[in-house]
């Protein structure tokens, strides 16, 4: 027996509100990455089950090069973290409003 | 010989644009005596092109320097016949000696070289004009002239004065240029083409005689502004506010005489518009009358040569308004020398003087320094038309031809009589009131004959003006013969034949003018307080001629006066209000807006986040409800 | 049957990591959710039969990834300041807001009774879809092989930033 693919769509609907959730209500910049990696992975998810039920290998394709963006990004984004704490020794993003209009 | 010819208008064009970029290094006297190479050197090239002409029998040539705009004639040409050679050796035979004299009297000015840098500009420009092609070439080099007599006026522009002369004169020259603007337009409408080969020979099969007086007359409102003429006249006295050596040379040897130059050489369209001659021989005659008689009363050394070149001027229009072209060339030239040399003369008085213009201020100069004063005394008998001296020669034969011409040119001929007589009256005034009499300077100046720099050029143009008649004499017309070539298309009005005719003529002339000069002599060689009485007694016509008639006044109470006001709604009740308005309103707007959505940028990245999904969340609903 | 037990079992650890990713105020904890998670949907991809995707995720994931953000999570040392309150105005009611509107679309979507969304292809050739490394790396070097090398730069290129800004010599404000 197969699990319709629906059922996965429901679980990565709900990893992904859980991310978005955590980005926008926590404030340490590291565990709102977390958060980032956590939608990504829900979305990863969805394109596995809609390639197998489509019947397209081009799914896993897409999956496979958003695991390495995502892992470019992260290199990147956590520089980025580190030179920021470097400078204003915190890690919390509410401080980090010097862009206010 | 013409193919080194661009080199007239090019070596002093040069030279300005060396000085003007190298000339703090090149240093005080020397970039006064490069300027005065390139136009010597000029005078030379000149020289020697005109040399075929001066033989006789050569030919009229146009050099094509560059194909500029074809389709309409006007292609950067020079035209090199006897007129324009007559002209350019003019321009920079007597400007070169201008330049020479300058050195000595700009010594020691902080920007000396600025000034021979504009000098020499005005050489080229001046050559443009002359040696153009076409009408627009002409053009061009009439309005730099305008330019460079502009910067050259206002050349002390600390002084305010000296910055409102050169605008006033660059402003009624553009009222002047507005007139010839709407002329060439005519001329282009008429022939589809501006240039000179193209015009005069096709002058009498294409224009109507209606046309031609309109051109003739739009062209009389251009060469009045440029040559000083009524109504226009009015920037030169207050050019006098430039250094005197540019007096000479811009505003009494060559660039006031741009206007005759434009109508001689525009013989052949005044040919077919006789009302059109007539007025301009009638605002010659008028200008001559007018000037004369405000010059008999000015108090200012440089005043008098002012008023006196604008009443010279206006003989020379006479002449080419009656048709006597070779005549008023003849007295182009023969004014350039002397005029030249007596502005040269004021100037080495008003330098011996330590800047002092009032001749009333002046008096027992001639022990001082005697080189100026008997060169400035030839000048005086030349303009009074003493015989055999050159002023004579030409004055006398636009008097003949006006006389000859009868009818209404009778009138302008007893005109033109009368105003000989207050001629001589007003320089020989003006001598005797520098030269002779009582000294009446101050103690601490002490007048000095002037460095050999400034009085070789004073002597070598009094030696001119003592020979420069014999260029067309009645018993020998060399010049007429010279320029037989350039007035092909026009009929030229001669003096009446024959030497009894002469001898009258003459004779009336030379004798005004004694009567005039006598007159002068008597009158102001005797003590201050006699001579006052004798300008007194002439009240109140004698105020009227020092205030020139109040012109000025009338001028800024009828044009200058609503002007401004036009200028100050414009600007303060238009302009500021409704046009900057609008455009602050919308600065303003703009700014309000932006102080509206200022708080969506709170800075938070969470709260773009917000944003960010809310806005996926209604494009993701959009899509879902769509489908 | 078996792939159904699993979707259950694994269907709930994934959530329960991921709740603890949020909820957890030492970051510590979170990155173990996060384990938790990736591992969790690591066995739901081999369920669907994308092996080698699963098998990066849990190396490039689980392996790399997580173990540089535990790197960070030392070297800026464990910050467990995150108070629960919030501070930005109004931030919380719209994130519930948007928070309800994504579950009424995912029930809406769901209480339609679309799960089965087009099975007949799976049930016809199960296998189509078997992502072994043979049947990845075709595409993947044929079709997308302009990408693939894209990706070569773009790692390269993030490499060298991160080395840059690690070598940044900013001073502490």
């Amino acid at each position: 027996m197969i699990v319709a693919a629906g059922y996965y769509m429901a679980l990565a609907a709900a990893l992904f509100v859980i991310g978005a959730l955590g980005m926008l209500l926590r404030r340490n910049v590291l565990v709102m990455f977390m958060c980032i990696e956590l939608m990504l992975n829900a979305v990863n998810l969805t394109l596995i089950s809609a390639g197998r039920a489509l019947n397209d290998l081009n799914g896993q394709v897409a999956v496979f090069f958003i695991l390495v963006v995502a892992a470019a990004e992260v290199v990147v984004g956590l520089a980025i973290i580190v030179a920021i704490f470097r400078r204003r020794s915190t890690a919390s993003i509410d401080e980090l409003s010097d862009l206010r209009g | 010989m013409t193919d080194f010819l661009w080199l007239v208008i090019a070596l002093p064009l040069a030279g300005a644009v060396l000085l003007h970029f190298l000339g703090r290094f090149v240093g005080e006297p020397r970039s006064g005596w490069l300027a005065s190479l390139a136009s010597t050197s000029a005078f030379v090239v000149a020289l020697v092109a005109a040399w075929p002409f001066i033989q006789g029998g050569e030919h009229s040539t146009t050099v094509l320097l560059w194909e500029w705009m074809p389709a309409i004639g006007a292609n950067l040409e020079l035209l090199w016949d006897p007129l324009a050679a007559l002209m350019v050796l003019v321009v920079t035979g007597v400007g070169s000696l201008i330049h020479f004299f300058a050195i000595g009297y700009m010594r020691g000015d902080d920007r000396f070289h600025r000034f021979f840098t504009s000098l020499n500009l005005f050489m080229a420009s001046m050559l443009t004009l002359v040696l153009a092609g076409n009408y627009a070439m002409l053009f061009l080099g009439w309005e730099l002239v305008g330019l460079s007599s502009y910067l050259l006026i206002g050349f002390w522009f600390t002084r305010p004065s000296a910055a409102a002369a050169a605008k006033k004169a660059f402003i009624v020259n553009r009222i002047g240029d507005f007139g010839f603007m709407i002329a060439l337009m005519l001329v282009f409408t008429a022939f589809g083409t501006l240039s000179y080969a193209g015009i005069f020979e096709r002058a009498d099969e294409v224009l109507s005689v209606g046309m031609a007086t309109a051109i003739g007359l739009l062209m009389l409102v251009g060469a009045a502004g440029k040559s000083a003429q009524v109504p226009l006249y009015v920037w030169l006295p207050d050019a006098m506010e430039g250094p005197t050596p540019v007096s000479a040379l811009i505003h009494a040897a060559t660039m006031v005489t741009a206007g005759v130059y434009l109508i001689a050489r525009s013989g052949a369209i005044f040919e077919i518009a006789p009302i059109a001659s007539t007025t301009v021989a009638t605002v010659g005659a008028i200008t001559a009358l007018w000037a004369a008689t405000i010059a008999l009363a000015q108090r200012d050394i440089k005043k008098v040569l002012a008023y006196s070149t604008i009443s010279q001027l206006g003989y020379m229009f006479l002449a080419v308004g009656a048709g006597a072209y070779v005549a008023g060339v003849f007295h182009l030239v023969t004014h350039a020398l002397f005029k030249a040399l007596l502005f040269l003369g004021a100037g080495s008085v008003i330098h011996a003087m330590s800047d002092e213009q009032d001749m009333h201020k002046m008096g027992g100069l001639l022990k001082k320094m005697p080189t100026t004063a008997i060169t400035m005394g030839v000048g005086t008998l030349a303009i009074a038309g003493i015989p055999p001296l050159a002023g004579f020669w030409s004055k006398d034969e636009i008097l003949g031809s006006a006389f000859a011409d009868g009818g209404w040119f009778s009138a302008l001929w007893i005109v033109g009589l009368v105003t000989v007589l207050i001629t001589a009256f007003y320089m020989v005034r003006q001598w005797v009131l520098v030269f002779l009499g009582e000294p009446r300077w101050s103690q601490d100046t002490s007048p000095h004959e002037s460095p050999r720099i400034m009085t070789i050029p004073l002597i070598i143009l009094a030696g001119l003006s003592v020979v420069g008649g014999l260029l067309n004499t009645p018993f020998a017309l060399a010049l007429e013969h010279f320029l037989e070539p350039s007035f092909e298309y026009v009929t030229l009005q001669n003096p009446p034949e024959g030497l009894a005719m002469f001898a009258v003529l003459a004779g009336l002339s030379v004798m005004a003018g004694l009567i005039g000069g006598g007159l002068g002599y008597v009158a102001y060689n005797r003590p201050k307080e006699r001579w006052l009485d004798f300008e007194d007694g002439f009240e109140p016509l004698w105020g009227t001629w020092e205030q020139a008639y109040w012109v000025d006044d009338l001028y800024g109470a009828a044009i200058v006066a609503p002007g401004k006001k036009a200028a100050e709604v414009a600007a303060f009740g238009i302009d500021l209000p409704i046009i900057d308005g609008a455009v602050n309103g919308v600065g303003a707007a703009v700014r309000r807006i932006g102080e509206l959505a200022r708080p969506l940028q709170t800075g938070y990245v969470r709260n773009y986040g917000v944003l960010f999904l809310g806005g996926t969340l209604v494009v993701v609903i959009w899509l879902v409800a769509g489908s | 049957m078996v792939e159904g037990i699993l979707f259950v079992l694994m269907a709930m650890t994934a959530l329960a990591g991921a709740v603890t990713v949020v909820v957890a105020r030492n970051p510590v904890y979170s990155a173990m959710g996060l384990l938790g998670t990736l591992f969790s949907v690591a066995v739901l991809y081999v369920a669907q039969l994308a092996h080698f995707v699963a098998a990066v995720q849990v190396i490039v994931y689980a392996g790399a990834v997580l173990t540089l953000f535990l790197f960070v999570i030392m070297f800026i040392g464990v910050d467990t300041s995150d108070d629960r309150d919030e501070r930005l105005p109004k931030q919380r009611f719209w994130v519930g807001i948007m928070a309800g509107v994504i579950v009424l679309l995912a029930g809406g979507i769901t209480l339609g009774g679309n799960f089965n969304w087009v099975p007949a292809a799976i049930e016809t050739n199960p296998e189509a879809t078997n992502g072994t490394i043979q049947a990845i790396a075709e595409p993947l070097f044929t079709d997308w092989v302009l990408a693939f090398e894209a990706t070569a730069l773009l790692l390269t290129i993030s490499a060298a930033g991160a080395i840059a800004l690690a070598h940044f010599k900013g001073q502490r404000s």
